[in-house]
């Protein structure tokens, strides 16, 4: 699609649902997993038999409070389920308990700050419970899977008027909250099972004015590329309507994965009427100061933060530190690792170097391996004090990840200290030249590149463990004698 | 025979379970097609009087153990139809039992049917249920009151010494007070509520129906007590039906809120509980008017609270999981017919009533407002207790009305239930217990006392009860 004429300013607003990894569902004791046979993973409480009553989950409740901690809110020491009433075939009961109104989700009036340092607001964290999927029989009708239906959902919904103004600042926004997500353990941030589900609505407006546009929502984006390709692809549509003097519809719309586009799935002419009413079958959660402030203090530390504390002490680049930071596992062990007095840049080196090769190979996690924080002080300390180099450091680690045998002990072991005396080095060096007299010739005739293989040969009868740059020295010294 | 009776005579061996039981189901297979009772009896009795007899053999009954219950059909039975008397749920089998029905089981106790009720529990003279209707045992031509009709004329017939009820706004009392029985609502969280078909979630409370107090206590320890799938369940233990007996009426602090004697009071009944005071009196209650003009708003409050929670309750039975589903193209028009054809048209009215109760514009005016007289209701009452023991007043202000007589009439026949909602509004523990007769027809007097004072309203009802002489059984046949 065509750039648009004239210059809008987009306003972008993210409506975020994430399936909480907890081990039951919010309202009953149903077990949450992904998949399986249809309607396998129900209750009368999930399908909403007559009689049935909700208990809810303590579980969902605290990961709720830990997110909206994690995102800056304020928290409802008061807080109600709500009940929002409408027919669907997915909605056993006929409502879906949600929380409704300005102050009373768990979450309310927060931010997340993207890595620019661009805050965007949030206006709600809640929980609300999954509804069940519709699905088409083979035989031509439809069926209703009820496994997902009271799966705990954590509704987040970013402030209005939109913060976000482009499809990479929506991207970023996503990136960074899922990380977040993944990061506190309350989500598996799965967006193509659907366990993490972005809805963007968006509008434009042309550049200059302050009435915010037709607003259309986007459903069925389920990666972040879909959500930047989508988000781009609405403002372009928007814009090319209103340039070619139309109207835009307040609508919703489904993303097309396959040709890239977004189609028109349902127009909104009046807002739906929920009734929302307190839920008379649960009471009112209340919470006090000491609960909050100790759920407060157990939070870890968030991955922006460990990044900039990691650039500012440890002198990482922001793309070293980001590679530390894919899990927190990961930032944990070379944290570990930091404390046992390693040498953060050498440690970081391991880790995003031979440590994530093996550990790809071997699709293990650094924990599920034999390798400790220990393991790779040692390492560290072996390489900076160049007890061993860099090559045979690779063999140390491997096998030291073999076999979980300490490097200092695999060095000593297998006698791979590197030699720094001139000694053995010299009399290597004198025996190379000896036997490669028509290569020094060549050196000798201004062929000075040639040096290189010399000091090869040399490392080579050193088997590797001879002190390099001394080899270089020596070698180079030995030639401009004669 | 009552349950502490039936309890006495398995103890002495002067009668087998399978005897007692066999005496109940004879007693209705003969006269129940005149009362109307029943909608549906258990088919395995048998089954459940050989495991009672076991119990009782082994040493391991409980006063239940033996005792034939009957169970209003908005109860949950595993495997026994529950229908509500709706034909919404006219297929429904659960597949679990109520709390309450599965204590009972444990107990021994004998589940010998599902009784018939106004559809969902709303309505006041059994006259909307969608199978028949329930005679009152005193005067078949007259209502057994409702919704709990068919429980109340179980006990009232002598189908069954005890039977359980529900009660949104007087549900379990006024059919108490109309067949001349006892009719106990619990505090609200002191029974739970898993199991029973919802109504008017914040106000429904099962509880029983006996002969007497003493067998209603019983019936109230049963089925009292904390329950884990229960979230507004309180953490309380069951209420202790021992103590019955301790109550007495000298020294007690009794207020009689003059807005319960109104105009619309029937005036023979008017004298069977004036009489009724003055022996409190006698036994040295201390009596004393009272005024709560909050009274006067109840009915008002009530008729949007709990159609605003029905509403949204009965927004499940569309055909999609179970119950009988309508033709139709497409979903909504499957449901809508669905509901249209199930539904009778006292439930479709107050689905109406709540929906727009509910609606956006409408909800502070209505809904909200009503949630904060119910409010003032408490602060109102709440002085009262600081000063009272108990609240007294009549049950209901007529007696059993004929059936049919106010059937054009709904609005006549929600205002009679003044007396009986408060409680359910402050979710406080309330019975009515037979004062005597008017013109052939029981009264029922009725007792409220602070929330969580179960066995006080219990105790008072137990000496009222004794100062008022031998409770009286329905001329039947
Ligand atoms: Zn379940």
């Amino acid at each position: 699609m065509q750039a648009p004429m004239a210059n809008y300013v987009a306003s972008i607003g993210m409506e975020v649902h994430a399936e909480l990894a907890t081990r039951s569902k919010m309202f009953c004791r149903c077990p949450v997993a992904f998949g399986g046979e249809p309607n396998t993973r129900v209750c009368p409480v999930c399908l909403g038999l007559p009689g049935s009553l909700p208990v809810p989950n303590r579980e969902a409740i605290e990961m709720v409070i830990r997110t909206a901690l994690a995102l800056n809110c304020k928290i409802a020491m008061h807080s109600v389920f709500h009940r929002k009433n409408y027919f669907y075939p997915d909605l056993p009961k006929g409502y879906q308990v949600s929380q409704y109104g300005e102050t009373n989700p768990l979450g309310y009036h927060g931010w997340l700050e993207l890595a620019n340092g661009k805050r965007i607001g949030i206006r709600r964290v809640h929980l609300e419970e999954d509804t069940g999927k519709l699905m088409h029989l083979p035989n031509g009708g439809a069926g209703v899977d009820y496994n997902r239906a009271g799966v705990p959902l954590m509704e987040i919904v970013t402030d209005f008027p939109p913060d976000i103004t482009n499809e990479e600042e929506a991207k970023d926004y996503l990136v960074e909250l899922r990380q977040i997500l993944v990061w506190l353990g309350v989500c598996d941030g799965k967006m193509e099972e659907g366990s993490l589900r972005c809805e963007p609505n968006i509008s434009i407006r042309p550049e200059g004015t302050e009435m915010l546009g037709t607003k259309s929502e986007l459903k069925n984006l389920n990666s972040f590329r879909s959500v930047q390709l989508g988000v781009q692809f609405e403002i372009r549509r928007q814009a090319a309507t209103l340039d070619s003097g139309g109207t835009l519809l307040q609508e919703t719309r489904g993303w097309n994965e396959s040709n890239e586009s977004s189609y028109a799935m349902r127009i909104k002419e009046t807002e739906n009427d929920y009734r929302y009413f307190p839920d008379p079958d649960l009471i009112p959660m209340v919470f006090d100061d000491p609960y909050i402030e100790g759920l407060r203090s157990a939070m870890p530390e968030l991955p922006l933060a460990k990044s900039q504390r990691y650039q500012r002490d440890f002198g990482l680049s922001t793309k070293d530190a980001e590679r530390l930071l894919q899990d927190r596992e990961t930032a944990e062990f070379f944290e570990e690792a930091v404390a046992m007095k390693g040498d953060p840049k050498g440690i970081c080196n391991l880790m995003i170097s031979e440590f994530a090769k093996q550990l790809n190979e071997a699709g293990l996690s650094p924990r599920q391996s034999n390798i400790s924080p220990a393991h790779l002080v040692q390492l560290a300390n072996l390489l900076a004090s160049d007890t061993i180099n860099s090559k045979v450091g690779k063999e140390v680690f491997a096998e030291a990840f073999k076999s979980g045998a300490m490097p200092d002990a695999i060095v000593d072991e297998r006698g791979l200290r590197q030699i720094d005396d001139h000694g053995p080095i010299v009399e290597s060096v004198k025996a190379v030249l000896a036997t490669n007299a028509e290569v020094v010739e060549r050196y000798r005739g201004g062929q000075t590149g040639v040096a290189g293989f010399l000091v090869g040969q040399v490392m080579k009868m050193g088997q590797g463990r001879f002190n390099p740059q001394l080899v270089q020295q020596l070698v180079r010294e030995e030639l401009e004698r004669t | 025979m009552t349950a502490a009776d039936l309890a006495r005579a398995y103890a002495r061996r002067e009668l087998s379970v399978r005897e007692g039981v066999q005496s109940s189901l004879d007693r209705i297979n003969e006269f129940d097609g005149q009362v109307g009772a029943f909608l549906k009896l258990a088919e395995d009795v048998g089954d459940q009087a050989d495991r009672a007899q076991a119990m009782l053999d082994a040493g391991e009954g409980t006063p239940l153990t033996g005792v034939p219950v009957a169970l209003k059909d908005n109860l949950s039975t595993r495997g026994l139809r529950t229908t509500c008397a709706s034909k919404i749920l006219s297929d429904y089998v659960p597949p679990f039992d109520a709390t309450v029905v599965a204590k009972l089981k444990e107990q021994g106790a004998i589940i010998l049917g599902k009784t018939n009720l106004d559809e969902f529990a709303m309505g006041t003279s059994t006259e909307n249920s969608a199978y028949q209707l329930t005679h009152n045992p005193w005067d078949l031509a007259r209502s057994p009151g409702g919704s709990s009709g068919g429980s109340a004329a179980s006990v009232a017939a002598g189908f069954t010494p005890l039977s359980l009820g529900s009660d949104t706004g007087g549900s379990i009392r006024q059919p108490a007070s109309l067949c001349g029985i006892v009719g106990f609502k619990p505090t609200y969280g002191r029974v739970s509520r898993y199991g029973l078909v919802a109504f008017g979630s914040s106000l429904d409370q099962i509880g029983p129906f006996g002969f007497n107090v003493e067998d209603t206590a019983l019936m109230a320890e049963a089925i009292s007590g904390h329950d884990p799938r229960d979230s507004t369940s309180l953490r309380h233990a069951p209420i202790d039906a021992s103590s019955v007996r301790n109550g007495s009426l000298k020294g007690l602090r009794v207020a009689v809120p003059k807005e319960f004697f109104g105009d619309s009071m029937h005036a023979g009944l008017r004298a069977v509980v004036e009489q009724a005071l003055d022996t409190m009196r006698k036994e040295g209650a201390i009596l004393e008017e009272v005024s709560l003009p909050s009274i006067q708003y109840c009915v008002t409050t009530y008729y949007i609270i709990a159609p605003a929670e029905a509403s949204s309750n009965l927004a499940r039975f569309d055909g999609i999981r179970y119950g009988p589903r309508a033709e139709g193209s497409g979903h909504i028009s499957v449901v809508e017919r669905t509901r249209a054809e199930g539904f009778g048209h006292e439930v479709k009215a107050r689905i109406m009533i709540g929906t727009y109760a509910l609606s956006a514009g409408y909800y502070d005016a209505y809904y909200l407002r009503a949630q904060q007289v119910r409010g003032l209701m408490v602060q109102e009452f709440k002085s009262v207790f600081d000063k009272y023991d108990v609240v007294v007043g009549p049950t209901s202000p007529v007696p059993a009305f004929k059936i049919g007589e106010l059937k054009n009439d709904p609005m006549a026949l929600k205002l009679l239930d003044f007396c009986t909602i408060p409680a359910n509004m402050l979710g406080c523990p309330a019975i009515s217990i037979n004062a005597g007769l008017t013109d052939g027809l029981p009264v029922g007097l009725h007792f409220m006392a602070p929330p969580l004072a179960d066995e006080r309203v219990l105790q008072v009802a137990y000496a009222t009860e004794q100062a008022l002489g031998a409770t009286m059984r329905a001329p039947f046949p």
